[in-house]
């Protein structure tokens, strides 16, 4: 019996039993020593459905971060640049725009598999769900004109180190939204309260927290979080912006156990930058046979789309893997198709270009024991 | 009809008039002083760079006074904090050769400024004054054989710095919706 209390009636809890939480991503203490916040990762093995709950959202700063305690009251957006009206919008004044509601993944480039990872939430949990709400970009800069060419535009936090990145503006008159809503309250400060940039399908460095301004430019600005994505080949340069055809089995994987032979239903997620997941493939023998999967519900654009497929284990080892396709038709493929690709040797270490879209194996024991199958 | 047609024309003239202004009237004009107070965000052309100067000489000084060197090492190396000297240049030494280091793999030097500006000292950002990031700018490409020790740095010149990169870096693709992140390529 859990007694009522004036604080659970404000704001409720999950279950005591119910012990599901985020980690530091990749060997870095966070919060630091000095109370810096750096990557954390989302727990997708205990996932169900689409939505990652604000509470248990992957994090990730420019640097290391103290998380800004923005007064919505004194926090605005500036449009300026090769605009036709430089305009300032209030918190308010955005909530009073046409607003919009989409469900978008975001993951970190640095969401990447290796042999380490010991489970779905090491190898994959920089990438997380949630229901956005705000203002089209695009509506904001009918409002300030754009100026014949203005080809990027640079978008800028308001945290100490003003994070900020040079986008396309064909991305933005596409589909970014400056959000204030998260999962149908306000965005949570370590998601960017209280206004964040979404661009949807972009790796996540570019969904500008505490956004306060936005530059409309005639050539890319180079900002350090750019300086990020600077390569010497421009095949790599282009896979390090749209995230590319990506799935993971999140039940059974890694660490998890299954008690028995018998009926399980495969359960996972998948999401590209290119659009909605047309299809989901799974295996359940290393790769030999792939089985079409169920999408459930709806596959919306650069959303996590859950798929499932049924299984019978007759008690042997194994390897299950899913891959999926999008509406664009790309197929996410084998860190050995990668290599194959770019004509370099497939071996533990080799780094799969742009973010790691890499189908990952999980290898079933016959004691029922699932282990990342890289290692 | 015919009046109808009149009317919906008349109407359908209104709105793609109106798309040439704004829709909805929300939002102010901000003042130019407030721009330039946020515009912080340096291209590479320097057209957001302040008045102020700095040599290398100059950036020494301010490296140890503001503490720079208590995270980074005394001379760029040897810190907590990102190392900021990166291998020496050398003729048979390619620069992307020499190290992912700000002030020698960024094609502009714009970007080194700006980074400092806008996010250095760690816990103190904003509180560097021109004079000193144009110094400690000189200073690390200085260190890093980029400018001579003597070389002035201000808003004319750092434009026109010539980064050991140059312009061997990728060019970036052409986005466009519902497209393949590169041409030809399955994944």
């Amino acid at each position: 019996m859990i007694k009522g209390s004036k604080e659970l009636i404000a704001y409720g809890e999950r279950s005591r039993f119910v012990t599901s939480v985020r980690i530091p991503h990749g060997g870095r203490p966070s919060p630091d020593a000095f109370g810096l916040v750096f990557h954390v990762a989302t727990p997708l093995q205990d996932s169900v459905g689409v939505i990652t709950p604000s509470s248990l959202h992957y994090v990730a700063t420019t640097r290391g971060s103290f998380i800004p305690d923005i007064d919505p009251k004194e926090h605005s957006l500036m449009i300026h640049g090769m605009v036709d009206r430089p305009l300032t919008f209030t918190m308010e004044d955005l909530k009073r725009l046409p607003s919009v509601t989409r469900l978008h993944f975001i993951e970190c480039a640095g969401n990447r598999a290796t042999p380490r990872a010991k489970n779905v939430q090491e190898s994959h949990g920089m990438t997380s769900c949630a229901e956005w709400t705000g203002v089209l970009l695009s509506t904001l800069l009918k409002e300030t004109g754009v100026k014949a060419g203005a080809s990027w535009f640079v978008a800028e936090g308001a945290e100490e180190v003003k994070g900020a990145s040079s986008m396309p503006v064909a991305k933005a008159m596409d589909d970014c939204l400056v959000c204030y809503g998260m999962n149908g309250e306000p965005v949570r400060p370590q998601q960017g309260f209280p206004l964040r940039l979404m661009v949807p399908g972009f790796e996540g460095i570019f969904s500008t927290k505490y956004l306060r301004r936005i530059k409309l430019v005639d050539r890319y600005y180079l900002n350090y979080n750019d300086y990020g994505h600077l390569d010497q080949d421009p095949k790599v340069a282009a896979l390090d912006y749209q995230i590319g055809p990506k799935s993971v089995i999140t039940f059974p994987s890694a660490g998890q156990l299954l008690p028995g032979r018998g009926f399980y239903e495969i359960s996972g997620l998948a999401w590209s930058g290119g659009g909605a997941i047309r299809s989901v493939e799974v295996s359940t023998d290393g790769g030999r046979k792939w089985n079409r999967a169920e999408i459930k519900g709806t596959a919306y654009r650069m959303a996590h789309t859950r798929f499932g497929y049924q299984w019978n284990w007759d008690g042997k080892e194994t390897e299950l893997l899913s891959r999926c396709t999008d509406e664009i038709g790309q197929v996410q493929p084998s860190r050995a198709q990668v290599a194959k690709y770019w004509n370099v040797p497939h071996d533990p270490a080799y780094r799969v270009p742009g973010l790691d879209n890499s189908i990952q194996p999980w290898r079933v024991a016959s004691d029922g024991s699932v282990h990342n199958g890289l290692a | 009809m015919g009046l109808l047609r009149v009317l919906s024309l008349v109407l359908l003239m209104g709105v793609s008039a109106l798309a040439q202004s704004p829709t909805y009237g929300v939002g102010r004009t901000p003042s130019a002083e407030e721009i330039r107070a946020w515009d912080i965000s340096v291209g590479p052309t320097g057209a957001e760079l302040p008045p102020g100067r700095g040599t290398a000489k100059d950036g020494a000084q301010v490296y140890v006074k503001r503490g720079c060197a208590v995270c980074h090492g005394a001379t760029g190396t040897g810190g907590p904090a990102p190392v900021l000297k990166g291998k020496p240049a050398e003729p048979t030494v390619d620069a992307w050769e020499r190290g992912r280091v700000l002030p020698v793999r960024s094609p502009f030097a714009t970007t080194v400024w700006d980074y400092i500006n806008r996010a250095m000292p760690l816990g103190r950002e904003g509180t560097l004054t021109a004079d000193e990031v144009y110094a400690l700018t000189a200073f690390l490409l200085y260190i890093n054989d980029v400018i001579p020790e003597d070389e002035v740095l201000d808003a004319q010149s750092l434009p026109k710095v010539k980064m050991p990169i140059g312009d061997g870096y990728a060019p970036l693709p052409d986005w466009k919706p519902k497209t393949r992140r590169l041409r030809g390529y399955p994944y």
